[in-house]
């Protein structure tokens, strides 16, 4: 791991002037995904801002009748609040389909959806990556490369890497928002719909949030009832990351909404294919997985993806 | 063991060095500028106080450092097992404010005020925990390597389902959580025992959440 400085921040705003203002420096919630990747030297922040402190670790209620996430909720808070088991259970589900019950206590809100691809290529020091190291090569789309497990849609000839959480794939189907504090000090919101960029030439850059931004929340809008389900496949029953993962929340009268992980960049959802859902499991997918580039390897999950949604319109 | 604290001044002793000899020929800084863009604008490293099993401590230690070397390193505390240091074999897992983590990905620094327990301060060989009296009734071990971890780990989660928090088995979200061999392994994926004594692990904390029930 390279040297670097730290210090607690004190104040939302003042930490993100801050890291604006530091070249090379980082903010540090959890931790479990940054220090794994700085003891790789894949991250190496020169200064860790640690926001621990900021007191954005609540969950309170907005005026329209949703949910104020703040961004240091652990996960595990997350997931066994009572209004979300009750209200958002699609999210309670899709958290505990990921990691383990050691990193959901520390994991935090806004670091899991900043979390980095799991993609092996990335974490392969001594392999070329795109997103590593712009311009070094794709090593999953040369010659040989593995590509099981990495992405079929919205990703490009530079990088075809999945983004990792669960957590957002639930987000994704119930429309959340993201808030910030800019180092303007001003407040932003995004919809978690445009906050992952797809890698086009330039992977290495893989959120909407400018230099020095911070996640300060997620916003849920009010519960929209219905069946709301998380399924995740992947290769072991626990522990491990999807292969495919299907949220969806479904009403009385077969209409709704489906969101994928493991598939894509970001979570994979469109209004379009939404819109098929009284029509089955095929429908859906033959439009939300329209366009869809899988290589020899991982061409399974358009199979998957369709057959793990019929199964679960199934159960009902 | 060396601590890092040694390994850091060599490695800053290197660094001025090799500043001094490029400076001398006209390209100071360029070899440091290709690694990275800037140079840390603080101390390397940190004062921290804790409290680890009930004992008041105050470490300077190298911002690197993690939870689990502070332990293992500079308290010798070697009961918390170092395994992947990656956060996926749970040998590191200790308390801190009495919730399970993997100490291995948790920055000592980063602790201050917070009490941390360990292996060491749950029990003795004269008066073990329940739950490490379960685990050698049981024989829920081989090589013992993964097994402070296991106990740790094991005694958080029993606490988590009585806080009402579910798992990814937990059927119906908004009941109350049933004890059952599902749970419990579900809630322990992230122990792994490379000697595979699973079976004896679930049966040792069974004993010890019938106990508790």
């Amino acid at each position: 791991m390279r040297s670097f400085s730290y210090e607690k921040a004190t104040d939302p705003a003042a930490a993100a002037a801050r890291a604006a203002e530091v070249e090379g420096a980082k903010f540090v919630a959890g931790g479990t995904n940054l220090l794994d990747l700085m003891k790789l030297e894949i991250e190496t922040p020169v200064h860790l801002i640690d926001v621990n402190g900021l007191g954005l670790d609540r969950i309170g209620e907005t005026e329209e009748g949703g949910l104020r996430i703040g961004t240091l909720v652990s996960n595990t808070a997350l997931m066994a609040d009572a209004r979300v088991r009750r209200d958002y259970p699609v999210l309670t589900r899709a958290i505990a389909a990921g990691a383990s019950g050691q990193l959901r206590n520390k994991a935090t809100t806004g670091g899991n959806l900043l979390q980095r691809t799991r993609c092996p290529y990335f974490y392969d020091t001594a392999q070329p990556c795109n997103k590593r190291v712009p311009g070094s090569g794709c090593s999953a789309l040369a010659e040989g490369g593995f590509s099981r497990q990495l992405g079929i849609i919205g990703t490009s000839d530079s990088c075809i890497a999945t983004h990792p959480s669960d957590m957002a794939v639930a987000m994704r189907v119930l429309d959340a928002t993201v808030e910030t504090v800019t180092p303007a000090g001003m407040t932003r919101r995004i919809p978690l719909g445009e906050f992952h960029l797809l890698p086009g030439d330039t992977p290495e850059r893989e959120t909407a949030l400018m230099p020095g931004e911070l996640i300060t929340a997620v916003t849920l809008p009010a519960p929209v009832g219905g069946v709301q389900r998380y399924h995740k496949a992947r290769d072991r029953a626990s522990y491990a990351f999807a292969l495919v993962s299907v949220a969806l929340i479904r009403q009385p009268d077969g209409s709704g909404r489906v969101a994928l992980g493991g598939v894509a960049p970001r979570p994979w959802r469109s209004a379009e294919a939404d819109a098929e859902l009284p029509d089955g499991a095929h429908a859906v997918m033959a439009r939300l997985l329209d366009g869809a580039r899988p290589t020899e390897e991982n061409a399974f999950k358009i199979t998957l993806a369709e057959r793990t949604l019929a199964a679960m319109l199934a159960e009902e | 063991m060396s601590p890092p604290i040694e390994f850091e001044l060599r490695r800053r002793t290197l660094l001025a060095s090799v500043a001094a000899v490029a400076a001398g020929s006209g390209m100071a800084g360029r070899g440091q500028a290709q690694d990275r863009a800037a140079t840390p604008p603080g101390a390397s490293t940190g004062t921290v106080r804790f409290t680890v099993n009930g004992e008041a401590r105050e470490l300077t230690l190298d911002n690197r450092t993690t939870l689990l070397d502070a332990l293992r390193e500079h308290l010798r505390l070697t009961g918390t097992k170092k395994g992947c240091d990656h956060g996926q074999c749970g040998a590191c897992t200790c308390t801190v404010n009495g919730e399970r983590i993997n100490s291995c990905l948790s920055l000592a620094v980063a602790h201050e005020g917070d009490e941390i327990e360990t292996i060491e301060g749950i029990g003795t060989p004269d008066a073990p925990d329940p739950m490490q009296a379960a685990f050698l009734a049981h024989d829920g071990f081989q090589c013992g390597y993964c097994t402070p971890g296991q106990i740790q780990s094991g005694r958080a989660m029993l606490e988590e389902i009585r806080a009402g928090v579910p798992s990814h088995v937990t059927g119906d979200l908004t009941a109350t959580i049933a004890v059952t061999d599902a749970e419990i392994r579900e809630r322990m994926s992230g122990n792994i025992c490379r000697c595979g004594a699973y079976a004896n692990i679930l049966a040792a904390i069974t004993e010890v959440a019938e106990e508790q029930a």
